[in-house]
């Protein structure tokens, strides 16, 4: 995609505390990327590593109080995100930033119809009135592939199945044509041949609309199969960054490699064990100051108990933040 | 949703007929005579004859037949003379009240105003100040506004309104005289002043049955609104950029009303017969202090049919709280 064009979205060292009553716990630690217009970004990490929180905490979604969200800036749209205020944040929400969240089953309102649903950005963001915004969400229901559309708009949710609803919220999530659409897990509570309409779907919306995806999944064969570039997290880090292909050819984090050996292979005579990676991800009661996977991590060593490591340079467009060097096969030296 | 009306009503009658047998069984078998409040002078053999008049002397299925025919064929003819001016009733036997001898519709058409005004009124009061408490309480869970909230319910919920109207007649009758300890039911308005004495003595028996009926409602709307306000739908219509105002008032309280809607609804017939013990305290001429002294004179004619008009109106509300849930939650379909 476009290289070297200017970011639409620049997230720098986002934090995300948690103030509970057993303690605080740190769900998002010094998050820095950025998203190119047009690509399709992955997040992949395991539940619990601050995938979805990163998301929510960028643009305001999350509640706060408990959670304190700080960091240097989230730029978008020459407008700083962290700054913002609450309202200027809701002129961005639904309207350049699209959201599609996990569960389409609970995520519409149950007793709005589709149509009145799928108005309600229109109407607020574009200030069309009601006949134009019902034209719209019409057509937009046509986009996303759902078939009778006019009468459809009458429907209630539960009158929709599952790969149905996720359909009407990427309609929802479409509706103001948005710069960046973040998916979060859009396709994980849908069964496989619904997933695999789903992503052919989002292949086509990205190839006609042309805007940039933030995609969150735990499963790296949809990653492999959508992603230009994917970012790994583990403990609300960012453990490595790379291209999707350099990232499956050649990991440059302990993390990913362990990850990569835990999709299952069908190739071959007989199918062999699953690879486990033993133990659970960490909760931080305060801000990472060794490294959150030295516990689970075979190459572990003391200085990864002692400091946490910076995200190293290991290639063009490829970073990991990791003392051990797989090219040297042994500690790395730097600073 | 007509069938299913039309069905449910069919199936209420049989109900219906069901218990006021049982109610007429229960107060055949219950002690007390309406004879006992006769004077001890009055001989025993006039007494009998007396009995007889009454209708006593009759096999108890004839005299349950007899109230049947009075309830069901000549009731609603008078009423019918009463408003077109024929005279389909003519000669025949009403329900007779023991002790007044006068018809009992008759007295429960008189009663009736004052019951609806005050007691009625207080539910419509308890409502208005119940559902906006239990909104606010939710949306700002455990802020002051929620703790005295909480507070001022468990107080309203827990005082029986025999002890809070006690109190406040002792407080603002009896040591400040603000208000007339005595319902006057015989006051009627006609102009500013005699308005004035009319708003000051219904504020104490109004009050308590407000704080009373505010108590439940805004605990049942708080806790259907916390409900909802967590649900997957509510972080999608904040996606979408919705206001605050549009999110909690149309998205959430649209969801959390269908609950508290059907306890409204089922608390209607309680307007009729729940208040027997306030308008007591009171001395509200309403139709629950007229059951309290019926049951006292062992009046089965009145006691009979006061409580099969509660019966039917449980019933009515019964299936009214039905039909309105179905309106408000498009996921729930009778046909």
């Amino acid at each position: 995609m476009a290289d070297g064009a200017a970011p639409v979205l620049n997230v720098r060292d986002l934090t995300t505390v948690f103030k509970t009553r057993s303690g605080a716990v740190h769900a998002v630690n010094s998050v820095s990327f950025s998203l190119k217009p047009g690509e399709l970004l992955g997040i992949v990490g395991e539940s619990g590593s601050g995938k979805s929180v990163t998301m929510m905490s960028l643009i305001g979604l999350i509640p706060a109080p408990p959670a304190i969200v700080s960091g240097e800036a989230v730029e978008f749209g020459g407008l700083d995100l962290l700054t913002a205020t609450d309202d200027e944040l809701r002129r961005i929400r639904g309207a350049r930033i699209g959201f599609v969240f996990q569960d389409p089953m609970t995520s519409l309102n149950p007793v709005f119809t589709i149509g009145h649903q799928i108005m309600e950005p229109l109407r607020k963001h574009m200030g069309m009135t009601k006949p134009e915004a019902r034209a719209r969400a019409q057509a937009l229901l046509e986009l996303v592939g759902i078939p009778d559309a006019e009468r459809r708009l009458k429907d209630y949710p539960h009158q929709f199945s599952g790969g149905m609803r996720q359909r009407v919220m990427i309609a929802i999530a479409l509706a103001c044509d948005p710069e960046v659409l973040i998916a979060d897990e859009p396709t994980t509570a849908l069964d496989v041949t619904i997933q695999a309409q789903i992503l052919e779907l989002m292949h086509e919306l990205r190839a006609k609309l042309g805007m940039a995806v933030i995609w969150i999944t735990h499963d790296l064969g949809v990653i492999a199969g959508i992603a230009d570039r994917v970012l790994v997290m583990y403990g609300g880090q960012i453990v490595e960054h790379a291209d999707v292909r350099d990232l499956f050819k050649q990991p440059r984090h302990p993390y990913t490699r362990a990850l990569l050996q835990t999709v299952p292979r069908v190739r071959g005579e007989r199918a062999e064990r699953l690879e486990v990676i033993e133990g659970q991800p960490p909760i931080l009661h305060a801000a990472p100051s060794s490294c959150s996977f030295a516990a689970r991590c075979p190459f572990s060593f003391e200085r990864c108990l002692r400091e946490n490591p910076a995200r190293f340079e290991v290639g063009p467009g490829h970073d990991a933040a990791c003392f051990y060097d797989f090219d040297a096969g042994g500690p790395r030296h730097v600073g | 949703m007509l069938n299913y009306t039309i069905r449910r009503l069919l199936i209420s009658i049989p109900t219906l007929l069901f218990i006021s047998l049982v109610i007429f069984l229960l107060l055949d078998l219950a002690p007390g005579d309406p004879m006992s409040s006769i004077p001890l002078t009055v001989p025993p053999e006039v007494k009998e004859k007396m009995r007889e008049a009454l209708g006593l002397g009759e096999p108890v299925h004839i005299r349950f037949l007899n109230w049947l025919y009075q309830f069901f064929v000549v009731e609603p003819q008078v009423a019918w003379d009463h408003l077109f001016g024929t005279d389909f009733a003519e000669g025949k036997q009403r329900i007779i009240s023991f002790q007044s001898r006068s018809p009992v519709m008759t007295v429960v058409a008189e009663r009736m105003p004052q019951t609806l005004w005050v007691v009625g009124l207080s539910y419509v009061i308890g409502i208005l100040i119940a559902l906006p408490i239990g909104i606010i309480s939710a949306y700002k869970q455990y802020s002051w506004f929620d703790q005295i909230g909480t507070f001022i319910s468990m107080i309203g919920f827990s005082i029986p309104t025999f002890f809070s109207g006690v109190l406040l007649i002792v407080v603002f009758s009896v040591i400040l005289q603000w208000f007339p300890s005595i319902y006057d039911t015989t006051h009627t308005v006609t102009d500013w002043g005699s308005f004035w004495y009319q708003v000051k003595q219904m504020i104490m028996p109004v009050s308590v049955l407000a704080l009373y009926n505010a108590a439940q409602i805004s605990r049942f709307m708080r806790a259907s609104m916390l409900d909802n306000l967590n649900q997957d739908y509510v972080r999608t219509a904040r996606a979408k950029g919705m206001s605050e105002k549009v999110v909690v008032l149309s998205h959430v309280l649209r969801n959390s009303m269908i609950p508290v809607v059907t306890v409204i609804a089922l608390g209607v017939p309680t307007i009729f017969g729940g208040a027997i013990i306030t308008e007591q305290v009171f001395q509200v001429n309403g139709l629950g202090q007229m059951l309290i002294t019926a049951i006292y004179a062992s009046d089965a004619p009145m006691v009979q049919t006061l409580t099969f008009i509660f019966a039917v109106l449980i019933v009515l509300f019964n299936l009214i709280a039905d039909i309105l849930y179905g309106i408000l939650d498009p996921r729930i379909r009778y046909d």
